[in-house]
């Protein structure tokens, strides 16, 4: 409770204050609130958090919605999600992962320092264990990220495609 | 080494779970942008229609409030100039085509009737070939159709009898390529494939006249297996704002006035609704909570011309035959029905729906009334209308007959049911409240749905009306069903179009498309991308935003008192929103729109609009720019209806009559001076007539899309 008080302290004195935060989280969710009355669908929280610049694992996700979610509706009403939301966010609690870091993790499954990755390469990667990718998102992700036809995905231009370009400020 | 082995393998799977997680915000922001460029779209799409309303309410009310003497008056009448006084045999000469030659060079498809299947399949092709039906034949199976629907009831009962499946369709609006798509993917109608077509067939795309001709060739083929419904944009004062005037005239440069006029009668004509299996009840828009299918059944929808005016009023001859009345009996019977609303005219906070359509009227005699008292102190040598409406006490205006304005409630009851029938959109709250956003019709809730479905006996109301991402949505249990079948309507990529088979079962079984010629030439990263439809809806807001500037700058000096020139990110998406009312999360889309924020965050409005603007010619006031920016729709929409003949010119003379109306309308200062630079501008060469399309060009109010359209690469000469 202290600690939050004081980042609480310490956030207002750095950067937005409160009532910004609660600005940017109340915009995005209205965005999904499709009947105009301040709920949405639990499933589209994961959106939200995302889109308000955070970076949570799965687990994560399952936690937050836990803990928003009505019951078992599969609704979430803003005056749940909107302290709980501000908190993540005051605690930068899932902070953004730095564009070096995903080229670096690129480099690494890179073994051969090739430039490149194959389709077949990334799609091991991604799809095995820990928090896998469906086969759905990976078809997505590697059309979104192969240009050409020889199937391989030139990964310092996909980063520079898809970097968090801080557009959710 | 067994240590390093581990973390050699280890490093992959974390490294593969910081792209997971990389990859998966990316697809959320994409998902948030997809919504806001959405959102976008559609808010200015329904602010257009209401606009469109307002319009309409507003000249009507001047119709009925001024005397007939001013020349004024006799401009606006060329709006509501309904028919001359004719029987149905007269307007058969009128529409005749027997004297159009079909010359030899004619390269497309010639007609016989009564048609043939192989005939409309090879009206489809020759549509496909980009080929245009000749007026001649255009006209003639207007004709039929005419014929034919005149002998339809209001609503169209059909059943699944046996196997048949019944395939229904949604909005069309003049996509041509989503039509073949879907007789491609489900077959052509016929006997053993019928079809229910929801309404807005045009408006909006390039080849709504071809979307009628195949729509009505097929029914005539096949009159008991093709069901039309009427949707709101089936009305000649929408189709003159959102493209379908414009492109039957293009097309059809000598007969188009005639075949304009038909389709006005045919819009009439089309059925209300259809009813499938007693169970299943398909219209354009929705219901009310007073919609009664026993009152829709029996009214006489061909005086229902168009939902923005009210009925005509109804005279048969000896012979039974209908005869359309005269303009001057239409605006006594109009300025009855607007005169009983008149009475009311202090302002009413938003109430019941009965007084929703009083609203509009009170809003404007609010405004008229200032501009009255304006007129009076500055210019007493200025011979105004407006002068003389003064003169007339509010007693004239209320001392009509109270008897015979009752014999009206049901006209004006018939005229709501089906406003409510092509305009309406469902809700999620439970009740029934105005559509104020669209102008006409209102929302419903779950709750309207049941009680209409038990009171009926029917358990699915499938309707379209709206876009969908999917191209369909069920709503209220579901209970209702949306379907759209204009595939990326809004821009390449921005939706899929559905249509949907009952059989006998009556569960709806949707098939989803998605038009492609265009979104073939889009990579498949620009497909699960969003950037392209992003930056086309930011465009559009982006001039929105410049031709609003005056209120914006106004809304801004609120918040910056001390004349900084400055406004916080806060207060700058509180004032645009206060202007714009478009109910866009402003705050978010800040960075796409100002690229001149400061480190501290804060925007330098000023700086902002120098961003966002645009040249026009140097010598024309700016608010004025801004004006016919802002209002270019409504300004070529009036421009076309003064066009009575339609020739693309309008006279000096009309188009300063045209900007003193404007300026009443939009509560602007245009002075005479103004105006008359506007027109010198535009009428270079002196003879006294204005190229309707040269001026909106000069302005640069139309788009580039439109202007590659019509083969103009270079703007009107400036002086």
């Amino acid at each position: 409770m202290c600690l939050t008080l004081l980042i609480y302290l310490v956030g207002l004195f750095f950067s937005e204050t409160v009532s910004d935060i609660h600005k940017k989280i109340t915009t995005a969710f209205k965005l999904f609130d499709y009947d105009a009355n301040n709920t949405v669908d639990a499933r589209e929280i994961s959106t939200i958090v995302f889109s308000l610049g955070c970076f949570p694992s799965q687990a994560d996700l399952h936690q937050i919605i836990a803990e928003v979610e009505e019951g078992s509706s599969g609704y979430v009403h803003l005056d749940t999600f909107l302290p709980v939301m501000t908190k993540v966010l005051l605690e930068h609690r899932f902070p953004p992962i730095p564009v070096e870091h995903i080229l670096r993790a690129f480099e690494v499954l890179d073994k051969e320092n090739k430039g490149h990755l194959e389709e077949g390469e990334l799609t091991k990667y991604m799809t095995e264990e820990g928090e896998p990718f469906t086969n759905k998102e990976m078809e997505e992700m590697l059309a979104v990220l192969l240009n050409n036809k020889r199937g391989l995905v030139y990964y310092r231009d996909a980063v520079g495609l898809l970097g968090f370009d801080g557009v959710m400020k | 080494e067994f240590q390093n082995n581990k973390t050699e393998n280890n490093f992959p799977l974390q490294r593969a779970q910081k792209l997971i997680r990389w990859y998966r915000q990316y697809v959320a922001r994409t998902e948030m942008r997809r919504r806001y460029t959405w959102h976008i779209f559609q808010s200015i799409e329904y602010s257009g229609e209401q606009a469109q309303i307002k319009l309409y309410n507003f000249l009507g009310y001047l119709m009925d409030n001024f005397t007939p003497a001013s020349s004024e008056r006799n401009l606006i009448s060329h709006i509501f100039r309904e028919h001359e006084v004719c029987l149905d045999a007269e307007w058969e000469r009128y529409f005749c085509y027997k004297n159009i030659e079909v010359p030899e060079v004619y390269s497309g498809p010639h007609l016989t009737f009564p048609l043939t299947v192989e005939q409309a399949v090879g009206l489809l092709e020759a549509f496909r070939n980009k080929k245009q039906l000749h007026s001649r034949y255009a006209l003639q199976l207007l004709l039929e159709t005419w014929k034919l629907l005149r002998m339809l009831p209001n609503i169209n009962r059909i059943s699944t009898c046996q196997s048949k499946e019944i395939t229904i369709c949604g909005d069309l609006h003049g996509q041509l390529e989503d039509l073949l798509l879907i007789f491609y993917k489900n077959g052509v109608p016929s006997l053993e494939k019928p079809y229910v077509f929801n309404g807005d067939f045009v408006d909006r795309g390039k080849d709504s006249i071809e979307i009628l001709l195949i729509l009505f060739s097929f029914l005539l083929v096949y009159p008991c297996d093709v069901y039309l419904n009427r949707g709101n944009h089936e009305d000649h004062l929408i189709n003159l704002r959102y493209g379908f005037t414009k492109e039957v005239l293009t097309k059809y440069k000598i007969h188009g006035k005639r075949i304009l006029k038909l389709l006005q009668k045919i819009f009439s004509w089309l059925p209300l609704a259809t009813v499938i299996d007693q169970k299943v009840l398909v219209l354009h828009g929705g219901i009310s909570d007073t919609t009664d299918l026993g009152v829709l059944a029996r009214l006489d929808r061909h005086n229902y011309v168009s939902a923005m005016r009210p009925p005509k009023k109804r005279n048969s001859s000896s012979s039974g035959v209908s005869i359309d009345a005269d303009l001057e009996e239409d605006i006594w019977n109009t300025s009855k029905i607007f005169q009983r609303r008149a009475s009311v005219s202090y302002p009413k906070p938003l109430g019941p729906r009965d007084c929703f359509q009083n609203r509009s009227l009170q809003d404007f005699s609010g405004r008229i009334k200032v501009k009255m008292e304006d007129e009076l102190e500055s210019s007493r040598r200025r011979e105004s209308v407006y002068q003389l409406a003064i003169n007339r006490s509010e007693k004239d205006v209320l001392g009509v007959s109270n008897d015979s304005v009752t014999s009206y409630d049901n006209p004006k009851e018939e005229w709501r049911q089906i406003l409510d029938l092509l305009w309406s959109d469902p809700m999620s709250q439970d009740g029934c409240i105005p559509n104020e956003v669209r102008g006409g019709g209102c929302y419903w809730g779950p709750d309207i749905t049941e009680d209409f479905l038990n009171k009926h006996n029917m358990q699915l109301i499938i309707r379209s009306h709206e876009c969908k991402q999917e191209g369909y949505e069920f709503c209220h249990n579901r209970k209702v069903l949306t379907l759209f079948s204009a595939s990326n309507y809004y821009d390449v990529g921005s939706n899929r179009g559905a249509y949907v088979k009952l059989g006998p079962d009556l569960v709806p079984y949707v098939i989803q498309y998605q038009a492609s010629s265009l979104t073939r030439e889009l990579t498949a990263r620009q497909r699960y991308t969003v950037g392209r439809t992003e930056r086309s809806a930011l465009k559009v807001l982006r001039e929105q935003l410049f031709a609003h500037k005056s209120d914006l700058i106004c809304a801004f000096k609120k918040f910056d008192k001390e004349a900084t020139g400055l406004v916080s990110l806060n207060d700058w998406a509180s004032a645009v929103e206060s202007v714009m009312h478009l109910d866009l999360p402003w705050r978010m889309l800040c960075s796409q729109l100002v690229s001149c924020k400061s480190s501290d965050g804060t925007i330098d409005y000023n700086d902002w609009f120098n961003e966002l603007a645009f040249k026009g010619p140097n010598h024309i006031d700016q608010s004025l720019l801004e004006t016919l920016y802002r209002h270019r729709s409504t300004l070529e929409t009036i421009f076309r209806i003064i066009d009575t003949d339609n020739s693309g010119f309008i006279t000096v003379e009309d188009f300063r009559q045209t900007w003193k109306l404007l300026s009443v309308y939009l509560k602007m200062e245009i002075t005479d001076e103004d105006i008359s630079h506007l027109a010198v501008t535009i009428d270079s060469n002196n003879d006294g007539s204005i190229d309707i399309d040269e001026f909106m060009e000069a302005f640069r109010l139309t788009d580039k899309k439109s202007r590659l359209e019509r083969g103009r690469s270079i703007p009107m000469q400036t002086p």
